[in-house]
């Protein structure tokens, strides 16, 4: 039950897109097609669901304020806290280029769909937002940690391929000139936010 | 545009100075690039966050900007996001400390999205596309820009959030004023709340986006 909650909490009421813009760059910039939008949406649930749980564990075993204790007595009070960005996103940034490797050795299929997503995604706030909140919320085992993981991916993909089905549409409707484009797509995202803030105090 | 910059050119040159102003408008980071919006529209709930988080973002700039400048010619092409990533983490763990050392309720505020300037396009889009051909005067001064146009929009969107949001305005050093008169709500005024929403912030930006594009058409998308 609590792993069903963690999912739906983090997909629909704290969607990374509408409740904290996580990843907005590249939510704009690649929303322009359906089939491109999949494409980086499914990398985005891919690597968050890696990349949390390593990050969790790093997080447990290296970095929180005694942390290290499984090493000595004299590691137990050691707090290295402020390292996490940097190992987080050297974690990230490794990764990353490890499942690319992986992906075009053993699925030239996947790769073929995610390929010139994953390099992207590197540097995509929705990532390292993910590993900073998964920080920050303190789970309790791994398990919950990578169904969270895979929860914000999925809020993350339903949010680019809706806005990229509007998109679509929206190309033959007649909008003012100076909104046509990015300005059209920020009020449709405002849009969708009011409709999402609907989940607000959804409890399972 | 580095070859051209003659020892001689004065410090301040006609085409250094654009470097400053034309990321403010025409070539708006925020708006007309599109890049770092997510903490452009995250912080900007008060105003001491939006201007304490350009001032972050800024220093980010100048000096990723300055250091990856420097070292453009050391750094293998491969390799080279990797060298900008761990360049850009320790300068935003040297603003988070400082954050949280001086000003902690605003740290605490912005909780993740001090992180977060790492991942910020902004940064990445200026080391990538200026520091690493420039030289480092000129990568300065296009940092110092960038970071000025991001704030630009950071603290107009703020403004219009909390004065309609909660009828105050909060500067940093200077704390809460409030701004609309006690007379205005006893006569039956009321403050939006949904301008404390995520949602509004982005509805302002594209409110910012149509202003700024309907004054100058030559950016409009075809």
């Amino acid at each position: 039950m609590e792993y069903i909650n963690i999912f739906i909490r983090s997909a629909f009421i704290d969607n990374m897109i509408f409740t904290f813009f996580f990843g907005m760059c590249s939510y704009l910039a690649v929303s322009k097609t359906v089939k491109t939008a999949v494409g980086l949406g499914s990398a985005v649930i891919f690597v968050l669901l890696v990349t949390i749980p390593i990050n969790y564990l790093l997080e447990t075993f290296v970095l929180k304020e005694g942390a290290l204790s499984w090493m000595g007595e004299e590691y137990a009070t050691m707090d290295l806290s402020f390292l996490s960005f940097i190992m987080f996103i050297a974690v990230i940034a490794s990764i990353v280029q490890l499942v690319e490797m992986l992906v075009e050795k053993f699925s030239p299929a996947l790769y073929g769909a995610l390929g010139i997503f994953l390099p992207l995604i590197a540097v995509n706030c929705a990532i390292l937002g993910g590993a900073l909140f998964m920080q920050q919320k303190q789970f309790a085992n791994v398990g919950q940690a990578t169904v969270y993981g895979l929860g914000s991916g999925f809020g993350w993909f339903i949010a680019i391929v809706l806005i990229a089905a509007i998109r679509e549409k929206i190309k033959y409707s007649h909008v003012p000139a100076p909104l046509k484009g990015v300005g059209m797509a920020f009020i449709l995202t405002g849009l969708m936010g009011l409709a999402f803030l609907g989940f607000l105090g959804f409890e399972l | 545009m580095s070859e051209e910059v003659k020892k001689s050119e004065p410090l301040f040159s006609k085409k250094n100075k654009k470097l400053i102003t034309d990321p403010l408008n025409k070539i708006n980071p925020v708006t007309i690039q599109v890049l770092g919006i997510c903490s452009a529209l995250a912080v900007t709930v008060q105003m001491d966050n939006a201007i304490v988080m350009s001032i972050a973002v800024t220093f980010v700039l100048f000096f990723g900007n300055m250091l990856i400048s420097m070292m453009r010619n050391l750094i293998p092409g491969r390799i080279r996001i990797i060298v900008q990533l761990v360049v850009v983490a320790s300068l935003v763990i040297v603003v988070d400390q400082v954050l949280k050392a001086f000003v902690y309720d605003v740290s605490k505020q912005l909780s993740v999205f001090v992180g977060l300037i790492i991942t910020n396009c902004i940064i990445m889009g200026r080391l990538e596309a200026f520091a690493l051909g420039n030289k480092p005067w000129p990568s300065i001064l296009d940092g110092i820009g960038n970071g000025l146009g991001y704030g630009l929009v950071l603290v107009i969107v703020a403004f219009f959030k909390e004065l309609l949001g909660s009828g105050t305005l909060t500067f940093p050093g200077i704390g809460k004023l409030t701004i609309i008169p006690e007379a205005m709500y006893t006569a039956g005024y009321m403050d939006n709340g949904l301008f404390l929403l995520p949602p509004s912030s982005l509805i302002i930006v594209a409110i910012y986006i149509w202003v700024q594009k309907f004054r100058n058409p030559e950016l409009i998308e075809a």
